[in-house]
């Protein structure tokens, strides 16, 4: 190209130049870590101070748990094997592992049962949690807590065949009624129901054989984290049902029930749960029929289902207020009655905006099935407190428990409150 | 003239009870009150037919007896002779110290994490996660018996202080930690009015200053929001405020002559101070930790409840980061913050009912523990105790209630 041409023809360049990477400190971990770690002295203060406080938990815990024995036989052996040198005594968790799982009196040839009722728990709890699962896997659900209470207590299979069947002839009655009449299908079908059970009260001894088929276990040889999971998933599932018919008492316009609804949720939030079950402990079987002989584990059920359901009642009136008003004035104009309008159109959506605070009351409650342990029964609290520490074999091994029963409600109640909050994502909630 | 949509008149029939909207809630109500009559009756006829075979009365008498236990850690004079109301008083008052303290400190300890959560650092946003996580997942009673192992398994016992060349030392030669409990410095007054006895009035006084100095300095800052409104001058209040706080309590202790009465070994076990009880610390600090994880998550949602619009229209007003916080952000978040705050407090009280756990005397061990076990009398001890708690959560929530009205939006 001769030097004339240099100006009058535009340099265009026809190749993109290859993108060349950042300056290092404008990309990657050392940007990264400057924006996040050390934007300003005091943040960079903070970065070193935190990871002293990590470095001094992990020097103190790690080994102790990395030099853990797992396979001795007490706490004198494995100070033997350890010599002197920092590490955890595990093998209370391997020797002892089926009395924190089952508690001590449960019979050992039966522990299965309590399996397959914990893998089937599984399977029913699935179609309950995740809507895409087929839904005529809801039929195990149902069956679900008749064959769970057989293969838990054992005894004779007509029990929980009777109890099934008086809510099939009650489901029945109600089928036949509800067309006509809501509250005349619930209440005939509720009265079938309490009059099939009254009747089977009878027949049910006359079939009971000498020798049933799974061996009886009494409700007091129950314990371990078994007992926990029992309680917590029996009085969360009980307390909805009640929380919600307390939430719309309360909301009623009827002054007699709103008050009693009032009274009844003000009372039981006021007091603290172990209250609760001083009552089921020493109180309550004096409101029982004489020698009706009902156990302290239902009564503990029957108080920590009044407690949670309280609170339940306080979170679906919460989902009811923040209802628009115009769904309520949407169904009166429909025409439908309260019943209808309730069961199609107001609880649906209210139910949905309280399913954060409902698993919120449900992780709590299951915390708090620890509490069981001050009335002396065998939690996995009352266990590691109890015949475990006190055993001679494993006096003052304290920590490697205590860290167990932390890992297992925290594995639990964390997997909870993280599938409430995917559900929330997918239920989406805040833009209804 | 009448429509058709007017009723017949005259012509009343049992089915429009339930069918005529104009009934049908009384006679629901009617029907429920029947209901509930029954079913209290039934109760109330088992309870009768259950006392009279198991030879029970209901009597109030045994608040009266001589308790016949004793109680390590008290704030009121209180022997095993003394009448078990008595011993119910002194657990109501250790119920409401260790709710006190543990309110205090779990509002310290959550604000500080629900702060730190949406710090700008990385590792303490992640550090904070873990800590509200963990706390919040795992039961209150194992931290209570968590901490309540350290205080009695890993601390070491007064003996270690002794000889020569103890294995352990008092830290800055003030506070001792041992199994037993913490030893720190108790204050007492040399020249203080009323002698033995009246030590609770001295106290009162030091209280009845500070409540002084409090009215006094409102009064101050009160002036000058008036004179700023009138003038546009705000008259500096900084000085005369810290004067009027510091210097009247320096008066009084001075004059009531405060000293420190330091533990000192003797023996076998420390002597002089005040000692903190392994069960106290160990539910104060336990109820402090776990409630402290859940107030983060209120302080954290109330302060990414306040719109981003608010802290970007302050900034472009001009104001620093330290002041945006202060004048425009906070102020709106304690709107969100506290009433989750003042049911966590409720929540610490009845949580505090945990202390029987770790035998920490307050109201659930002493009128629902040793009482009851001793006198056997289960029903009027668990009516007590629920008639404690019950205004104890009513008081609450009524503050509650003011307070809501106080802070709530108000519209013109």
């Amino acid at each position: 190209m001769s030097d004339t041409h240099a100006q009058s023809v535009a340099y265009v360049r026809d190749t993109a130049i290859p993108p060349s990477p950042a300056p290092s400190n404008a990309a990657g971990p050392v940007k990264w870590m400057r924006e996040n770690l050390f934007a300003t002295i005091p943040n960079a203060a903070l970065t070193i101070a935190s990871l002293y406080v990590i470095y001094l938990i992990l020097s103190a815990t790690l080994p102790w748990m990395l030099n853990g024995i797992w396979t001795t036989g007490s706490l004198a052996e494995c100070r033997e094997v350890l010599d002197g040198a920092t590490g955890a005594c595990f093998s209370v968790l391997t020797e002892r592992w089926n009395q924190l799982l089952f508690g001590f009196k449960y019979p050992v040839d039966a522990y299965w049962r309590v399996l397959v009722a914990f893998v089937l728990m599984l399977v029913a709890l699935a179609p309950v949690l995740f809507f895409d699962l087929p839904r005529k896997m809801l039929i195990i659900t149902a069956l679900f807590p008749f064959v769970a209470y057989w293969l838990i207590w054992g005894g004779t299979i007509w029990v929980p065949v009777f109890a099934l069947l008086g809510v099939v002839v009650g489901y029945l009655v109600y089928a036949r009624f509800v067309a006509q009449n809501f509250a005349l299908g619930f209440f005939g079908g509720v009265a079938a129901a309490i009059v099939f059970w009254t009747l089977s009260g009878y027949i049910v001894p006359v079939l009971t054989p000498e020798q049933p088929w799974l061996k009886s276990v009494p409700s007091r040889d129950l314990g371990g984290y078994m007992l926990n999971m029992m309680l917590g998933l029996t009085c969360v599932s009980l307390s909805l049902p009640i929380g919600i018919a307390l939430a719309l008492g309360r909301q009623s316009s009827m002054p007699l029930i709103k008050w009693v609804c009032v009274i009844f949720i003000e009372f039981i939030r006021g007091v603290p749960l172990i209250t609760l079950l001083f009552v089921a402990n020493v109180m309550l079987a004096y409101f029982f029929p004489p020698g009706s002989g009902v156990d302290l584990f239902l009564r503990v059920v029957i108080m920590i289902t009044m407690f949670s359901s309280a609170y339940i009642a306080e979170v679906i009136r919460g989902g009811l207020a923040a209802l628009p008003k115009g769904q309520y004035e949407a169904a009166d104009s429909l025409g439908l009655d309260y019943p209808q309008a309730m069961r199609l159109i107001i609880l649906p959506q209210a139910l949905k905006i309280s399913i954060p605070g409902i698993v919120n009351i449900a992780v709590g409650l299951f915390k708090d099935t620890t509490l069981v342990s001050v009335i002396s029964m065998f939690d996995i609290i009352g266990m590691i407190r109890g015949p475990i520490l006190a055993s001679t074999d494993w006096n003052g091994v304290y920590w490697e428990l205590l860290l167990f029963a932390c890992v297992v409600f925290f594995v639990v109640c964390y997997s909870i409150s993280q599938y409430s909050q995917w559900l929330e994502r997918r239920l989406a909630t805040d833009h209804r | 003239m009448s429509t058709l949509s007017d009723p017949q008149q005259g012509s009343f029939r049992p089915s429009m009870l339930l069918n005529d909207t104009r009934y049908r809630s009384a006679t629901l109500q009617v029907i429920a009150a029947v209901l509930l009559a029954l079913c209290l009756f039934y109760l109330y006829s088992n309870l009768a037919t259950n006392l009279r075979a198991a030879g029970l009365n209901i009597s109030f008498a045994f608040l009266g007896a001589p308790a016949g236990y004793d109680i390590n850690q008290t704030l009121i004079d209180y022997n095993s002779q003394s009448t078990n109301l008595r011993a119910a008083m002194v657990g109501i008052l250790n119920t409401l110290l260790v709710a006190f303290l543990a309110c205090i400190t779990a509002t310290v300890f959550g604000v500080i994490a629900g702060v730190l959560r949406l710090s700008n650092n990385w590792l303490v946003r992640k550090l904070m996660a873990v800590y509200v996580e963990i706390f919040r997942n795992i039961p209150v009673l194992i931290w209570i018996i968590i901490i309540f192992t350290i205080m009695t398994a890993v601390m070491p016992g007064p003996r270690a202080f002794r000889g020569d060349e103890p294995s352990s030392t008092m830290f800055l030669d003030l506070f001792a930690f041992t199994n037993r409990g913490v030893y720190t410095p108790g204050p007492f007054f040399t020249r203080g009015v009323g002698g033995e006895a009246g030590s609770i009035v001295n106290w009162l006084i030091v209280i009845a200053t500070l409540i002084g100095s409090f009215f006094a300095t409102r009064f101050v800052t009160n002036r000058a929001n008036e004179t700023q409104a009138a003038t546009g001058e705000r008259p500096n209040t900084l000085w005369t405020n810290l004067a009027l706080w510091f210097v009247p309590i320096i008066v009084v202790l001075f004059i009531l002559g405060l000293s420190w009465d330091v533990p000192e070994l003797k023996g076998f076990n420390f002597a002089g101070g005040i000692k903190i009880g392994g069960p106290l610390i160990a539910l104060w600090f336990a109820l402090s930790i776990y409630t402290g994880a859940f107030i983060a998550e209120n302080v954290r949602a109330g302060i990414l409840a306040v719109s981003k619009g608010q802290t970007e229209a302050a900034s472009a007003l001009g104001l620093r980061p330290r002041r945006v916080m202060s004048l425009v952000v906070l102020p709106q978040a304690m709107r969100v913050i506290i009433p989750p705050l003042i049911s966590q407090f409720l929540n610490i009280t009845k949580n505090s009912s945990l202390a029987i756990a770790v035998g920490y005397a307050d109201i659930t061990a002493t009128l629902g523990g040793i009482t009851l076990n001793q006198t056997g009398r289960a029903i009027e001890c668990v009516l007590l105790l629920m008639a404690f708690y019950l205004i104890i959560s009513l008081l609450i929530s009524a503050g509650m209630n003011v307070y809501n009205n106080a802070v709530k939006l108000k519209e013109r």
